[in-house]
């Protein structure tokens, strides 16, 4: 064990959790104003639920050594996950680190399913998925799974996380189905300052994501910082530059949204490739997803917040490109494309079909099972009111005027009476 | 006593307040409006979807006024919100049953005199 690498996983780990309330912003400034809560808590939501699942089953799925395709119960509530070394760093705070990109993971798969669905079931969702679909992935890629053996590049998550997530985001408004309004009113983000500023946060998350992905205070944590750096600000750039070329105004969700992209397309490659190569794969990334983004808004898909096109399609660009651009002179682990190995092309590409297959799959079976018990999506009289009031009883943007105080209901007073008037009243219209 | 009603863009709510001032009206509410007065839309673009905007915002005032006030408060309008262009606004002028002023339960003419 190393103190500079336990001291740098510290402060990484806590940098990837705040990714989640990071992204909670990203999607609550989004959405309209009527449905902000929801959509932050769903972000929120899942760092208690998939947090939790994770330290008690998931974990053992994905890191103990079990088969190649998943791993086994050896690790289960947390059993032999000690003060051991685990790497450079204790076995404990490995399992924390590895825990945050569940989280997060699950969480961004809420962009796909906001201003629609039920609380309840999305956390049970969020529970059985990074239990059944993630735990398993992040085996084949980071637990000594079948990827690993094949030689599969995916330093921080592009196919674990981001191709993941893409795909879930895409099954989940499938099986969702669209928001009444979508397509016949124009749904405008409620607060894009907010979005910024979860993009912002994001960004600065996503360097304990991508750095602390070396698991050691060393040069790979390095390259990976300054990759993380450098490969949105390409991003970015090429997108004002479409945006201009296109209407002749760089939006601010543009350019978000690009961040985005940008981060999520250097997360396989991050430790794999020289920054030069990082500035590249940033400016091509944003094509794809750019024009998969008009493309969505165009068609019957409900992906609200486009998961698939800043995600999927962010994640597939990333881990092909990290085939092309690894370069061994770097890490010294492998060369892609451009380095001579076009073999590595191939193996990302078999590692990109395996996600997809499995979490389009799993998550349209668990989604569907979830709906056989009981309802996915709110009421259409709640969807009109907003999920903030129906689901959670609460408005994100109140000015108290307009509110009565609804004292305890104590029998006969003649106020308790009167409250218990005004509660069945507001029940009745939720 | 008229109740004058105009509806203005945001950006003259100064140079109208001020001509206001000058013409010595000093009682008005302002609000926040939305409306469409015929002006072009406002082209907006997120992400991949774009709207036009059919409301602009917009000021309301609403001045109640004794009767010899009515013109140099509708002149002061006129000047100070107009830019030439489609939008600008418009001026209501409206009759009233009764004012009175709460403070001191003074009505009609003597509850629009502005306090000395």
């Amino acid at each position: 064990m190393s103190e500079g690498a336990v001291a740098w996983m510290l402060v990484a780990t806590a940098l990837v959790l705040l990714m989640t309330p990071a992204l909670g912003f990203f999607y609550g400034g989004l959405v309209r104003s009527k449905n902000a809560l929801n959509t932050m808590m769903m972000s929120f939501g899942a760092a208690a639920v998939v947090g939790l699942s994770w330290a008690l089953i998931g974990y053992s799925l994905a890191f103990s050594s079990g088969l190649p395709i998943v791993g086994d119960f050896s690790h289960a509530f947390l059993r032999g996950v000690g003060l051991e070394p685990n790497g450079a760093i204790p076995h404990v705070l490995f399992m924390c680190f590895q825990g945050t990109f569940a989280i997060i993971t699950a969480a961004l798969i809420s962009g796909a399913l906001v201003e629609r669905m039920r609380f309840g079931p999305y956390l049970l969702f969020l529970a059985l998925w990074a239990v059944l679909i993630y735990a398993p992935i992040a085996h084949w890629v980071w637990g000594g799974g079948w990827l690993a053996e094949l030689g599969a590049l995916d330093f921080a998550g592009g196919t674990v996380v981001h191709i993941n997530a893409g795909i879930a985001a895409v099954v989940g408004a499938l099986v969702l189905g669209k928001r009444l309004d979508y397509g016949r009113q124009a749904i405008l983000p409620h607060n894009i300052p907010l979005t910024l500023l979860g993009a912002m946060l994001l960004w600065l998350g996503w360097f304990g994501f991508n750095a602390g992905s070396a698991l050691a205070a060393n040069e790979i944590a390095g390259l990976a910082f300054a990759n993380t750096m450098l490969a949105p600000m390409a991003t970015g750039l090429v997108w004002m530059i479409l945006d201009l070329l296109r209407d002749g105004k760089a939006t601010a969700v543009g350019l978000a949204t690009a961040i985005v992209v940008g981060l999520v397309a250097i997360t396989p490659a991050a430790g794999f490739v020289s920054p030069l190569s990082a500035i590249a794969l940033g400016a091509l990334a944003a094509f794809p997803s750019y024009f998969a983004l008009l493309w969505r808004a165009r068609t019957r898909l409900d992906d609200s917040l486009d998961v698939f096109a800043a995600h999927g399609v962010g994640g597939l660009s990333g881990a092909l490109l990290t085939g092309v651009f690894a370069q061994k002179s770097w890490n010294g682990v492998a060369d892609g494309l451009l380095f001579g190995n076009p073999m590595q092309v191939v193996i990302q590409v078999v590692a990109i079909l395996a996600v997809i297959a499995y979490t389009a799959i799993g998550t349209f079976v668990i989604l569907r099972a979830i709906g056989l018990v009981t309802a996915l999506r709110v009421s259409e009289k709640a969807e009109r009111l907003g999920l903030d009031v129906a689901e959670h009883g609460e408005q994100a943007y109140t000015s108290g005027e307009g509110a009565v105080l609804l004292l305890p209901t104590g029998r006969g007073s003649e106020a308790g009476v009167r409250g218990e008037a005004a509660l069945k009243r507001v029940g009745g219209s939720a | 006593m008229k109740l004058i009603v105009a509806i203005i863009r945001p950006e003259k709510l100064n140079e109208v307040l001020e001509a206001l001032f000058r013409a010595e009206v000093r009682g008005l509410t302002i609000s926040a409006a939305q409306g469409h007065g015929g002006e072009t839309e406002q082209v907006e673009t997120y992400r991949g979807t774009t709207v036009k905007m059919e409301l602009s915002p917009k000021i309301r005032l609403d001045i109640g006024v004794s009767d010899h006030f009515v013109e140099p408060t509708v002149q002061a309008i006129l000047s100070a919100a107009r830019t030439g262009e489609v939008g600008d606004g418009k001026i209501f002028v409206l009759p009233v049953e009764r004012v009175y002023r709460i403070r001191t339960g003074e009505r009609d003419e003597a509850a629009v005199t502005p306090v000395a």
